[in-house]
């Protein structure tokens, strides 16, 4: 999926050239906070229904609610989904953000090695240990 | 791995002859025939379902399907018009979207594991409706009243600007206010008319295409005999209000009051 599903809202078939072809009166919005956010959940045998649905529910809860009110609350995660957003493809990879961390955590290594390891004797000397805080980059996921 | 149909289920409701009848009637997702599936043991559930083709509702295929939101839209309003068809002849409990079990059998153990749970929440909604009331606020965010006051040109271009934007936030403060005034009769209404009230996010998105700013979003459940009676005073809600109007919708089937008393997590 490359194609963010915002970018298709402009083409929605009109109801009656659904392929079901299913009249209702009520707007789809409507219907889908319902039909996907509301109702019995049993969990059937296609494991579709808790995990995918609910995530799938934040991703239309994006469309429903505006992005902006989403960001207001912290939450940014489609901008690291391929699905959702093209910036996610210019994020660094995994790989990458994982050859960085290695290499500061040699860097921080050898640096604590420099001093001699002997205590402090007046206490004024800075520890050289202490590691430096990472903001964290994405907010857990089924955080919404 | 079973190479037949698996079995999509819209709906558990009581059995009765008028359901039995209105589902032979009805096109389910993918334009299947709808039909009941009885219980094992001797029960008066029903589930309300239909055979889907298994290239479509597999996994990974409806994950992917779910992504598209062409395909979501129609699958949202094929279960949505089953629901609705049932509804006007049975209380149902309406499932969530894409509950899908490998055949009928399946779904015959799911209505007797979860006999009880299901009978009572049905007993529950007995004669009841879901009606949703929007309120809307007539001045979208962002964009100029028509009804602010023309520029006095007497004014430096700094000041009118300022004073513009004085005036645009006046409307808007009003239109909130008459918003609260109108809130607060909705919900003397349905003091008088709902059982209970469910609250849903406000409609902001490009999904939201009703006119004005959506405010706020309920729904309620209301015993049917009450439903006429409490559309007709909620949508009297905002006379004499400028400012504001409010949508209201249904009856729904109790889509939102649809909820089994204990969080449902295991799996099959």
């Amino acid at each position: 999926m490359t194609d963010p599903i915002a970018n298709r809202l402009g083409s929605l078939p009109s109801r009656s050239a659904s392929p079901y072809n299913q009249p209702s009166s009520a707007n789809l919005a409507d219907i889908l906070e319902r039909v996907l956010d509301k109702g019995i959940v049993i969990a059937g045998d296609i494991q579709i229904n808790l995990l995918d649905i609910e995530l799938l529910t934040i991703k239309l809860r994006l469309l429903i609610a505006s992005v902006d009110k989403a960001k207001e609350m912290g939450i940014d995660w489609w901008e690291h989904d391929p699905s959702l957003s093209s910036r996610a493809h210019a994020a660094p990879s995994l790989e990458e953000e994982n050859r960085r961390l290695r290499e500061q955590i040699e860097a921080l290594r050898a640096d604590a090695a420099l001093p001699p390891v002997e205590e402090p004797e007046e206490g004024v000397a800075p520890r050289r240990t202490a590691r430096p805080k990472r903001p964290a980059t994405r907010p857990a996921r089924g955080d919404a | 791995m079973t190479a037949g149909p698996l079995t999509y289920v819209y709906a558990v409701a009581r059995h009765s002859v008028a359901l039995a009848q209105a589902t032979h009637a009805v096109e389910g997702v993918t334009g299947s025939p709808v039909h009941l599936v009885p219980p094992a043991r001797d029960s008066a559930l029903v589930a309300v379902a239909s055979p889907v083709p298994e290239d479509d509702f597999r996994e990974a295929a409806l994950r992917r399907h779910l992504e598209d939101l062409a395909w979501l839209e129609a699958l949202a309003r094929a279960h949505h018009h089953v629901v609705e068809a049932t509804a006007a002849h049975s209380t149902v409990l309406p499932l969530r979207l894409a509950t899908v079990y490998l055949d009928d059998d399946r779904v015959r153990a799911m209505l007797d594991d979860r006999h009880d749970l299901l009978l009572g929440t049905l007993e529950q909604l007995d004669g009841h409706v879901e009606l949703g009331v929007k309120i809307y606020l007539d001045v979208a965010s962002g964009t100029a009243p028509a009804s602010a006051p023309a520029p006095d040109p007497t004014l430096s271009p700094g000041r009118a600007y300022l004073r513009h934007r004085r005036a645009e936030q006046d409307i808007r403060d009003a239109a909130r206010q008459a918003a609260e005034e109108a809130a607060g009769r909705i919900e003397a209404i349905a003091r008088t008319h709902a059982v209970q009230r469910a609250r849903h996010r406000i409609q902001e998105g490009e999904l939201a295409t009703g006119p004005g700013t959506n405010v706020s979003n309920d729904a309620y459940l209301v015993p049917a005999a009450h439903a006429d009676a409490f559309r007709i005073e909620a949508t009297h809600a905002t006379d004499g209000l400028t400012g504001v109007h409010v949508d209201v919708t249904g009856p729904w089937a109790p889509y939102s009051f649809a909820t089994l008393p204990d969080p449902d997590e295991d799996a099959p």
